[in-house]
Formats: C-alpha cells, sequence, structure tokens
C-alpha cells in the first residue's frame, strides 16, 4: 500500500487544496479510503488525522469500507422518486437483501442512493458500473442485476 | 496563432461536416441519449457506415433537447432532405439506414422532423414542432448541433468571438455591457451578473479569482450537466471575458463528481483552447493571461452555495459562513472571487457579440433574456428548453411539454428543486420570472421543473425533499440540522398514518423557524416545499391524518395491493414479475397476494392486462 500511496502523493505538491484530489486518486486505485491512507495523507498534507478524516466522511463520494465489485447506483432525484424510484431501491433491496449504502456479504454488490444524475427526462434512472438505464421498472431492475451474476 | 487563422480552419471544418453535398449521421450521444440506448446503436451506425465507406461521416453529437425522444439520429445524403429519426435502438438502425442510403426511403413512421430545406411529405419542420417552435436558444445555441468534442465547430458558429471583441474593450466597457443587458444570475438566486463582476473588479485585494460553479445539485434540473456536454467552449468563454472584466488571471470549474461526461469534455475543450493561444499566456497576443483549472467535487450539495464550494475548493469541508464578507470581497484564501453560475456564463459570449440591446429585448422588464428550463416528471415531453423569461407555466407545460401523459390529471409543478416549491394549476398563467415565481411561494432556482399528477401524493413529494436537505445538511447551524430532522419525522409519521392533527401545525410553526433562522441558503429554503404544499394541498394532508389515506395511493404505509379473485384470469404474469415471491396461484386459479412478503413495488400493477391487481 505504501508504494501505491506514494504514487499517488508524487503527483501533489503537499497543499491543503490537494487534499480532495488526492482522496478522488486514492480512491481510484483502492475502491475505497482505507484508514491507513487517510492517515499518510494527514501526514503528507501535515494536517491533524482529524481534518482528513473529517473531510473524507463529510463528501459522500468517499467510502470507508471495500465495495462490491458491481456497484449499483439508483438515481434518487425528484423526477425519479415521482416515477417510482423508491420502488426500484425496494425491489432491489428485497432481492439482494442489501440496504442502501451496504455491500453484499460476497462482495458482488454495493447498492446506493444517489441525489441526481441528471438524467431526469428518463427517469427512473439506475446507474451500474457507469452504464446508465433510463425508464427502468422494478422487475427490469432486478434482471439487470441477475444477468451480471 | 491569429484569430483569422484559427477561424478560416474552423470555417473549413465546418464545411466539411455541414456541407450539403456530402452523406452525413449524427447521432446525439449526451447522458440522455446513452440512458436511451445511443451507444448500442451507435455500435451498428458505425458498422453499416464501415461498409457502405461513410466511417467518416459518422458524428457524435449533443443533446436537441428532445430527450423523449432519444436517441436521436439524424439522416443526410445529397438529394434527399435532412430527417431527424427518433427513438432509434440498435435493432432499428440497419433496416433505417438501408432503406435512406440505399433506396431513398424517408420512413415518416420513426422520422420526428425534416432539419433542412422544403421539407418531405408527412415529416413536420424542426422549426415548427409544438416543442422547439416557441424557443428562443441563447444559451442552447449549438446543443446537438455541433460535435461538442470539436472547437473548430463551435468557433465556426461564431465561438470566441466574443472573447475577441471583449479584449478590444476595456474592463470597464464590458462590465457595463453586461449590466446594460439585465443578466442575472441563473443559478438561482438572480442577482445582476454586471453588478457582481464590478464588485469584484473594484474590491481591493490581488490576485482575483473568477469560479464557474457547476456544482448542479438540484434533483430534477439537469441544464448545466446539459450545456457542458453539448457546447463546452461556451463556458470557457464566458469565463474568459469575465477574467478579462474583473482583472482575474485563474480561473476554476467546480463541476460535480457525478456528471463524469461533463468533466470530460470540459477537459478535452480546455487542451484544445490552450494549444490554439485561446487561453493561457498573452491570450490573442494582448498580453492578457488567463488560466483555468477543474476542481471535482466530491458528493456534497451544499458545496452549490458559494461560501461552501469556496471552502471546498481549498480542501475543506463545505461548510458555509455568514455573509459579507461576501465572495466578490473576501473569496478564495481571502481574495476577490467573482462566482457565476454556468448558464450564466454560457450567455456572456452571445451578450457581447450581439450586444446588450438584443439580449434585453426578451424578457420580461425586471428578467431579462432567456431561461433555461428541465421538464421532467409527469410530463409528455421530457428535456430541456429555453425560452424568454415571461413565458407562461401553462405554454411551458402543456404548449412546449405536452402536457401529462397517459391521460392522467396535472396537479402540479415543481419549481426550483429543494429550495422551490409546488405550484398548483391555479398558478398555471403566471407568467415564468423571478419575481412572479417568488411570490407564489416557489423560485426559480436553477431551472429544474418536475410536473405532477394526480398520481403523485404531495406530502410524500414534501417528506422527499425534507429527507433530501436533511441528508445534505452541513450540521453547522442548529435551526437547519435539527429542524430539518424534526420536520422529516413529523412527515415520515403523517405519510404512515400515524400523525395527529396538531402535528401539522407544529410541522408549519418548525418550517418558519428553519427559514427564518437557518445560516445559509440551503437551511433558509428547505422549508418552501412544506410550506407550499401545507399551502395548496392541505387537503392531502389531511386524509392521511383524518382517515389514514393516501389519496394518490403512493404512500407505501397506506397502501395494499390486492388481487380482485373474479377479475383474476390466473395468466402467472404478476407471479413472475413479483420481484420477492409474494404472489401465490397456479396457472388458470385466482392468484393472492400474501402481504407479509409484499413490498408494494407495484410490478404485478404495472403487469396486470385485466385490471385484477387494485390498490386499496
Amino acid at each position: 500500500m505504501q508504494q501505491q500511496l506514494q504514487d499517488v502523493f508524487d503527483r501533489y505538491t503537499g497543499e491543503q487544496s490537494e487534499l480532495i484530489p488526492i482522496l478522488q486518486d486514492i480512491q481510484d486505485v483502492f475502491g475505497y479510503i482505507p484508514s491507513e491512507a487517510m492517515s499518510e495523507t494527514a501526514r503528507f498534507l501535515n494536517l491533524p488525522a482529524s481534518t482528513v478524516y473529517g473531510v473524507t466522511t463529510f463528501y459522500a463520494q468517499f467510502h470507508l469500507s471495500p465495495q462490491g465489485r458491481n456497484r449499483i447506483h439508483v438515481c434518487q432525484g425528484t423526477a425519479c422518486h415521482v416515477r417510482g424510484a423508491e420502488k426500484i431501491i425496494t425491489a432491489i433491496q428485497a432481492h439482494l437483501g442489501i440496504a442502501p449504502g451496504e455491500t453484499s456479504q460476497d462482495f458482488e454488490f454495493s447498492l446506493e442512493g444517489v441525489a441526481c444524475f441528471g438524467s431526469c427526462a428518463l427517469a427512473p434512472v439506475l446507474v451500474v458500473n457507469d452504464t446508465v438505464y433510463g425508464k427502468v421498472t422494478p422487475a427490469q431492475a432486478v434482471d439487470i442485476l441477475e444477468a451480471l451474476r | 496563432m491569429r484569430f483569422e487563422t484559427i477561424r478560416e480552419q474552423a470555417l473549413n471544418a465546418w464545411t466539411d461536416f455541414d456541407a450539403p453535398g456530402k452523406p452525413r449521421i449524427l447521432v446525439g450521444t449526451a447522458t440522455c441519449g446513452q440512458a436511451a440506448g445511443a451507444g448500442a446503436s451507435l455500435d451498428r451506425i458505425r458498422a453499416y457506415a464501415a461498409s457502405r465507406n461513410l466511417a467518416d461521416r459518422v458524428w457524435e453529437v449533443g443533446c436537441l433537447g428532445l430527450c423523449y425522444a432519444e436517441p436521436l439520429v439524424e439522416l443526410s445524403q445529397p438529394e434527399l432532405p435532412r430527417i431527424l429519426y427518433a427513438g432509434v435502438l440498435a435493432n432499428d438502425v440497419e433496416p433505417l439506414l438501408r432503406g435512406y442510403f440505399e433506396r431513398g426511403d424517408l420512413r415518416p413512421d420513426m422520422a420526428l422532423a425534416t432539419m433542412n430545406g422544403a421539407g418531405a411529405a408527412g415529416i413536420a419542420r424542426f422549426a415548427d414542432l409544438p416543442m422547439i417552435r416557441s424557443q428562443v436558444r441563447v444559451v442552447l445555441r449549438n446543443s446537438g448541433i455541433i460535435s461538442p468534442g470539436n472547437a473548430y465547430h463551435y468557433i465556426a458558429r461564431g465561438g470566441y468571438e466574443g472573447l475577441r471583441l471583449a479584449l478590444s474593450m476595456s474592463p470597464e466597457q464590458v462590465i457595463e455591457e453586461v449590466q446594460a443587458s439585465g443578466l442575472r444570475g441563473r443559478g438561482g438566486a438572480g442577482f445582476p451578473t454586471g453588478t457582481k463582476w464590478e464588485l469584484c473588479r473594484k474590491a481591493k485585494g490581488e490576485p482575483k479569482y473568477v469560479v464557474c460553479n457547476a456544482d448542479e445539485g438540484d434533483p430534477g434540473a439537469f441544464m448545466d450537466r446539459s450545456v457542458i456536454e453539448n457546447d463546452p467552449h461556451s463556458i470557457i468563454e464566458g469565463m474568459c471575458i469575465a477574467a478579462w472584466a474583473i482583472g482575474a488571471e485563474q480561473g476554476y470549474i467546480y463541476a460535480r463528481a457525478e456528471y463524469p461526461l461533463a468533466i470530460r469534455r470540459l477537459e478535452q475543450a480546455l487542451q484544445q483552447v490552450r494549444d490554439m493561444g485561446l487561453l493561457g499566456s498573452n491570450i490573442l497576443g494582448t498580453g492578457f493571461n488567463f488560466q483555468i483549472r477543474i476542481k471535482k467535487g466530491a458528493g456534497a450539495f451544499v458545496c452549490g452555495e458559494e461560501t461552501a464550494l469556496l471552502a471546498s475548493i481549498e480542501g475543506r469541508r463545505g461548510m458555509p459562513h455568514s455573509r459579507p464578507p461576501f465572495p466578490a470581497q473576501e473569496g478564495l484564501s481571502g481574495k476577490p472571487t467573482n462566482i457565476n453560475n454556468v448558464e450564466t456564463l454560457a450567455n456572456i459570449p452571445v451578450i457581447i457579440t450581439r450586444g446588450s440591446g438584443w439580449y434585453s429585448r426578451h424578457g420580461t422588464e425586471k428578467s431579462r433574456g432567456t431561461k433555461t428550463f428541465a421538464l421532467a416528471g409527469k410530463i409528455a415531453r421530457t428535456g430541456l428548453i429555453e425560452v424568454p423569461l415571461g413565458t407562461s407555466l401553462r405554454d411551458i407545460v402543456f404548449t412546449i411539454g405536452g402536457g401529462v401523459p397517459d391521460g392522467r390529471q396535472f396537479k402540479a409543478v415543481q419549481t426550483g428543486g429543494p429550495s422551490g416549491g409546488c405550484l398548483s394549476a391555479e398558478y398555471l398563467d403566471i407568467a415564468v420570472d423571478y419575481e412572479n415565481l417568488a411570490e407564489a411561494g416557489a423560485i426559480m432556482g436553477s431551472g429544474g421543473m418536475v410536473v405532477m399528477d394526480d398520481e403523485t401524493c404531495m406530502v410524500d413529494v414534501a417528506r422527499y425533499f425534507v429527507e433530501f436537505t436533511q441528508r445534505e445538511s452541513c450540521g453547522k447551524c442548529a435551526p437547519c440540522r435539527l429542524g430539518t430532522r424534526q420536520m422529516l419525522r413529523i412527515l415520515t409519521d403523517i405519510c404512515n398514518g400515524r400523525a395527529k392533527r396538531e402535528d401539522l401545525d407544529l410541522l408549519e410553526e418548525i418550517a418558519h423557524v428553519v427559514q427564518a433562522a437557518s445560516l445559509c441558503g440551503l437551511g433558509q429554503t428547505a422549508p418552501n416545499p412544506v410550506l407550499t404544499t401545507l399551502r395548496y394541498y392541505k387537503d392531502e394532508y389531511e386524509a392521511h391524518v383524518r382517515d389514514h389515506r393516501c389519496p394518490a395511493g403512493q404512500c407505501p404505509g397506506l397502501l395494499r395491493y390486492v388481487i380482485d379473485p373474479e377479475a383474476c384470469t390466473g395468466c402467472t404474469a404478476c407471479v413472475r414479475k413479483c420481484t420477492v415471491n409474494a404472489i401465490a396461484g397456479k396457472k388458470n386459479q385466482p392468484h393472492v397476494i400474501d402481504q407479509e412478503t409484499c413490498i408494494t413495488c407495484g410490478a404485478c400493477y404495472a403487469v396486470c392486462r385485466f385490471h385484477a391487481v387494485t390498490k386499496v
């Protein structure tokens, strides 16, 4: 891990304004932000570890635990909401047995509700591993996930 | 490079792209197109084009705003009209393209509009489409028309002419021109843009900064994403002009991490103009220096608030502070900083090239110009439009948007996201501008409009927005942190039929306190969806509280699905669709839903062709 972190730090000069980009790079490498990476980042930027932890936990994008192989994002924007996003989450939750914010035990799936993808015209929207699906029904959502197994 | 040289190259590139003498295929691949399946269609189109030696005549373009009709494909060939086709899925590609290119078959059944010339029998002209007819496209001038990855296309259509002109004017003249245009901030608050620039220009302190707020967080709003994806240079040019006017050499674009395509397009566009000498040192040989860097957000709605946004750029938690000092006085690193929204900046080049007089001819007295609106929800033609301010809500929702689909009844239109409000049918005839919307209890906001029908529960909508603001509250001030939580508790109780009549009064009281006492715009406006729904849809609240009934049939806690054994034919369609195996029943025998297992997802209700599944 040390080497991978060093590779990230090498791209920066060590100012606090670089904290969020550094955390984004770390998450790109590991898929989440390991606690050791937070301490190392604090050392690199000469900041208290509490500041790094505070920033990491403030932003919804950062995960503190490993994520599943397939990342499921259900859009919870207004248009998606009035067109039934809640029902999609309920169906996926019942099918996989994980709530939003959780990862399945076999690390196959992580489920997350996301504020808005801005694809409101095709609501409700489901994003699985960067593929955007528009006008999804609960039954289709479950089919899409099953096809990934 | 001299601007004339760049422009000459651009015109050549445009002639190659737009020449009527050559066949051409355009595919809309913005996020909305991709969500509708444009990626798979594009693969098939490329395969066909390669087989016909047309590989270099296929172009990816942005979004025309007709998102409901995606994937959109435009075909063009000498001797035939240019035609825009709607809903072109992968399997439609080959028959459509073979017909058009090999037999001259125009396929009016799939055509949406003709794009040029005399038109064709049975196919409407693009400018006559009801969704297009009353639009005035300033911000959307290039959307869907140019290839967003091609800087030459932007320049050929007049791009960077505004910057060239601005650099021949004094900064004060540029500011005067923007002031005279009457342009107001399109991020929502509507502060006069020229005045903002002047404040920053006159503020003491060096260096100064220009920031583009591309942290479009309002759920239900997507105009900024669309403008960046479809026409990234319009924002870069706007920023350059702003920087010249206020005297800045460094700019930042703060963009949402949820918009990966928009960020890629911006990075690409920035590199192109750096290479051309339109950005960087000594721009166009005038001695003016300006750099732009992209800062990616990390998923925090409050960062759309300008002081929180600056904190986030500085690498801190995105928590707002009270103003004054305003960013124009003390912004990034304590220096004067001018922050404008994406759409505001995209207007600037046009104001400079066509003049403030032309711009201010559109709109109402206090709200000049045009505004984009994202149409979504229960509306037939979802998409992105741009109309003069002062257009009536009725024109927007019914004439342009085509009204409510599936024979349902219009109930409300929600404007302004979580800070806005829900307007009922009696407000349909108001002229949409900053003042009129505020008077009705909503706000202009960034321009999201979500239409709701009689199957939308207004209490649930209020609960939805408060859940959102409660989750996104940064927690710095108590009225917002605690107030949104208490409002959410009451609203959740109402939706579950557990609330009492007095709770409605308490809800209203808390809403007023949060509105008055919160530190920043997030908290101050969080109660708007609650207060407007209480004002216009009190009867729905009372039905939940008094009768434990959700009139719209949406609140899961007050809803059950049952199967009418008389109507059920035992076709097993619902059994197969049920996502949790809650429906029992053999073929040709009436089915039964196990209420303990049912998650009220409605899949059975949607699939039943015999109306045997009913909500009770």
